[in-house]
């Protein structure tokens, strides 16, 4: 690049970020108080958009001007919805839980009186003397937050917010350097595909930029279809620059001059956020024809999937842009050199593409220093299923499972027992007790059974079936399969219906090993990594927790309580409480009744299992149980 | 029945005039087609293997192999159950079962008044509130039997309210 254009860059961009940061810091220090309001998916699913409103109204009643920014979200999801205050002369305080009536007196009390409200703290982003701050509590000592770290802090709906906590600085830098530079930076760095595989990315981005034919193309992964992964959604909804910037340095180093990303159509609030990021970087022109003056060029096109899990995979996600079916083929060749169009494609995940600005600002050996020996840099995952404090945690690799799942996730609730954990989704597996001093890396996951997957972890304790979890993982690999390769197509629907019958008690302990037959051929004879690893969850179960899969088949018993068809709900008559009428009431088929003693009888033919009357019946009463079997449930007289 | 058919050509040529005829576009136009009719009626589908020049099986064929895609009419309102991980394991198949029980209809289905379709979705990312159900495009929380039963009767009585102020 020639020598004047750098200086128009540098420049350029100098007087961007000035601006960005006069507007920034006019905010924080401006003397006026601001609320913070996090809305992304999961805080909206709490209400959070009801909060905003309550505290726009309640702010004008008392007519205060003051401005309520809606930020991503912070990975505190058990709290949502999270409101921030930051007012002078107190630290930003973060309170959770938050509901209108709460949100209301947060403003006539602390915005407008001096009382911050301490009862509904959750904690301070600042060290301070008045409140624990989030550095204190115990899970900080094992986070470190990278890409994580502006979601929740920063309006992701304004690009000057993410220039001036360093945005698109990376990207100056980036420009300045040759694309071979920035390719051994990446190599170096060791940074592997946060997509589930591990392929280092540097060794992919150097592929790409070698082979021939043009145009290049990039493509950002954003089709996270694992079910109980959300980091890619939280980040496209909560720091959708960061990803732009990753996808704008790759596109630079490789020489490609258009990318797509390619977003989840379940994803509709980060498809809006991501199109309004686009429009604002285009604007500034960090993104379009001769970016910040350089005689660099790119543009980013921004295309829904239309749901099919498959689509995950790099050569069905290039069918369907080219709008066929999502249906993968066979590698190789990859999509690095025979990719969209037939041109070298490159195709990274969202979280590879947000780590990039990071390598590039601070160095590949900043990036070296965290992590394991052979998988660096820090690790995402969505903690979910039964664990106090769901949500979004970044961990460096090489931290235990315990660590994540115990001291982030404060463990199980209501004083359950930890059964297992699931890690990476559909190709992901179980993993036992006696596992949980792993510590995770792409490599040790894969070595137990597992899989890093993109990252999602269900914890699932003594009340979840070990069989039904292999059973539902099975039925969603089955549906989702594409039909092209038989294996696939036709050995999940069959694994599928043995574990049916397993569920439903009639199984036999000689289709344990049909299971494990049809599972090794299943990843024999299919192409993609759906079928690959689409057997997993059951080989790891069956692996870990025989004994379960085997109460089902001889006792036709569900130790833990959940297959429908091997339970009944029972009410004990000694417990019931004769003048209370909450299970009646709430039963959904009215299959309850009181007997002539106002003994409440749940007729069993009718009994959907729902669970409903095990909820309502009060705790000092406890009348209500699940048996297993089911013939366990006395005759009524 | 002839009128309704030459309005759904009109519809499906006024969203493809904004497009090239390229076949990459076809997913981009399926989606904007289905925003505005809310499903695939055959003519949108003939208008819009005509516009790309493809054959019209592969218009089908992508309809039917991807999710979001639907061939039969939506409900006014509607339910889209979250079978992800988390929201199985929580429930997520009883909320089902209690949605089914209380439409009478099966997931992919309209309801005979065309008020409700029920769908299920993979995951919808909202893992921590399980077991989800979006409800026309807001995400509900904890869906229990008992919150399908509310849910519906706001709705019954959100009509019944509309149906006093017109009258």
């Amino acid at each position: 690049m020639k020598a004047a254009g750098l200086q128009s860059v540098v420049s350029t961009f100098r007087e961007i970020k000035s601006r960005a940061e006069s507007q920034w810091w006019e905010l924080r220090d401006g003397g006026k108080p601001v609320v913070l309001v996090g809305t992304a998916t999961c805080g909206r699913a709490a209400g959070a958009l009801e909060v905003v409103q309550a505290i726009r109204d309640e702010l004008k009643k008392q007519k205060l001007d003051c401005p309520v920014i809606e930020v991503g979200c912070m990975g505190h999801c058990y709290a949502e919805p999270i409101v921030t205050i930051i007012k002078p002369g107190y630290p930003p305080i973060c309170y959770g839980h938050v509901n209108p009536v709460i949100a209301e007196r947060l403003i006539r009390e602390f915005i407008l009186g001096d009382d911050p409200c301490l009862e509904f703290v959750l904690g301070a982003l600042e060290e301070n003397d008045l409140v624990p701050s989030f550095s204190d509590f115990p899970r900080a000592k094992f986070e470190k937050k990278v890409i994580l770290k502006n979601c929740g802090y920063i309006d992701p709906q304004q690009i000057e917010h993410y220039i001036a906590n360093g945005g698109y600085s990376a990207l100056v830098k980036a420009l300045q350097m040759p694309p071979e530079k920035i390719i051994d930076e990446v190599k170096r760095s060791g940074l592997r595909g946060r997509g589930g595989a591990g392929f280092p990315a540097g060794e992919k981005w150097e592929i790409c930029r070698n082979a021939s034919g043009k145009p290049k193309y990039l493509i950002c992964n954003g089709d996270e279809g694992d079910p109980g992964a959300f980091m890619d959604r939280a980040i496209l909804e909560s720091d959708p620059h960061s990803v732009l910037e990753g996808m704008l340095i790759a596109g630079y180093a490789i020489g490609a001059p258009f990318g797509y990303l390619y977003v989840r159509a379940e994803y509709p609030l980060a498809v809006r956020r991501a199109q309004l990021a686009l429009r604002q970087a285009r604007k500034l022109n960090l993104l379009g024809r001769n970016i910040l003056g350089s005689d660099f060029s790119f543009d980013i096109k921004l295309f829904q999937g239309s749901g099919a899990f498959v689509c995950g995979e790099e050569t069905a996600l290039i069918a369907s842009l080219e709008g066929k079916p999502g249906i993968p083929h066979y590698r190789p060749p990859y999509p690095a050199t025979n990719g969209l169009y037939g041109k070298p494609t490159l195709i990274n995940n969202v979280k590879t593409l947000s780590f990039i600005r990071h390598i590039i600002q601070n160095g590949a050996e900043w990036f070296v220093s965290i992590g394991t020996e052979r998988s660096k840099g820090t690790a995402v995952f969505a903690l979910a299923g039964k664990v106090v404090n769901t949500g979004l945690t970044e961990v460096p690799m090489g931290t235990t499972l315990r660590q994540v799942i115990f001291d982030v996730g404060s463990g199980i609730p209501g004083g359950k027992r930890f059964k297992a954990v699931q890690i990476g989704g559909p190709s992901g597996g179980c993993l036992p007790e006696s596992a949980l001093d792993l510590p995770i890396d792409f490599d040790s996951l894969a070595d137990a059974g597992a899989m890093m997957g993109s990252g999602g972890m269900i914890v699932l304790d003594e009340d979840d079936c070990m069989v039904e979890i292999a059973r539902y993982f099975l039925d969603f690999t089955q549906r989702e399969s594409c039909g092209k390769c038989t294996f696939c197509r036709l050995g999940t629907k069959q694994m599928l219906e043995v574990l049916d019958e397993i569920t439903k008690g009639k199984g036999k302990i000689k289709d344990l090993d049909m299971l494990v037959e049809l599972a090794e051929d299943i990843k024999a004879g299919s192409l993609c990594g759906l079928g690959k690893t689409a057997p997993n969850p059951v080989l790891s179960t069956l692996r870990f927790f025989r004994d379960e899969y085997e109460a089902h088949i001889k006792e036709g018993r569900c130790p833990a309580l959940m297959c429908r068809e091997l339970i009944a709900y029972y009410i004990i008559p000694e417990k019931c409480e004769r003048s209370c009428d909450a299970c009646v009431g709430t039963c959904t088929v009215e299959a309850i009744s009181a007997n002539k003693k106002r003994v409440k009888v749940i007729d069993q033919e009718k009994c959907v299992k729902c669970g409903t009357c095990l909820t309502s019946c009060p705790p000092q009463y406890n009348a209500v149980v699940k048996l297993s079997p089911p013939s366990q449930v006395p005759a009524s007289k | 029945m002839i009128e309704e058919q030459a309005k759904v050509k009109q519809q499906t040529r006024r969203i493809l005039n904004r497009f090239g005829r390229k076949r990459e576009n076809l997913i981009p136009i399926l989606q904007k087609v289905q925003g505005k009719l809310g499903y695939f009626p055959r003519e949108a589908m003939l208008e819009i293997a005509e516009f790309l020049d493809m054959p019209e099986i592969d218009v089908y064929s992508v309809v039917t192999f991807y999710n979001q895609f639907r061939l039969i009419p939506p409900g006014k309102h509607s339910v889209r159950v979250c079978l992800g991980t988390a929201c199985h394991m929580k429930g997520g198949y009883i909320a089902l079962d209690a949605w089914k029980r209380r439409l009478d209809i099966d997931r992919g289905q309209t309801t005979l008044d065309r008020e409700f379709d029920l769908e299920t979705v993979a995951c919808v990312g909202c893992c921590v509130m399980a077991p989800v159900t979006v409800v026309d495009d807001k995400p509900q929380a904890k869906v229990e039997p008992t919150k399908v039963d509310g849910i519906l009767l706001s709705f019954k009585l959100e009509k019944e309210r509309q149906g006093e102020e017109s009258r």
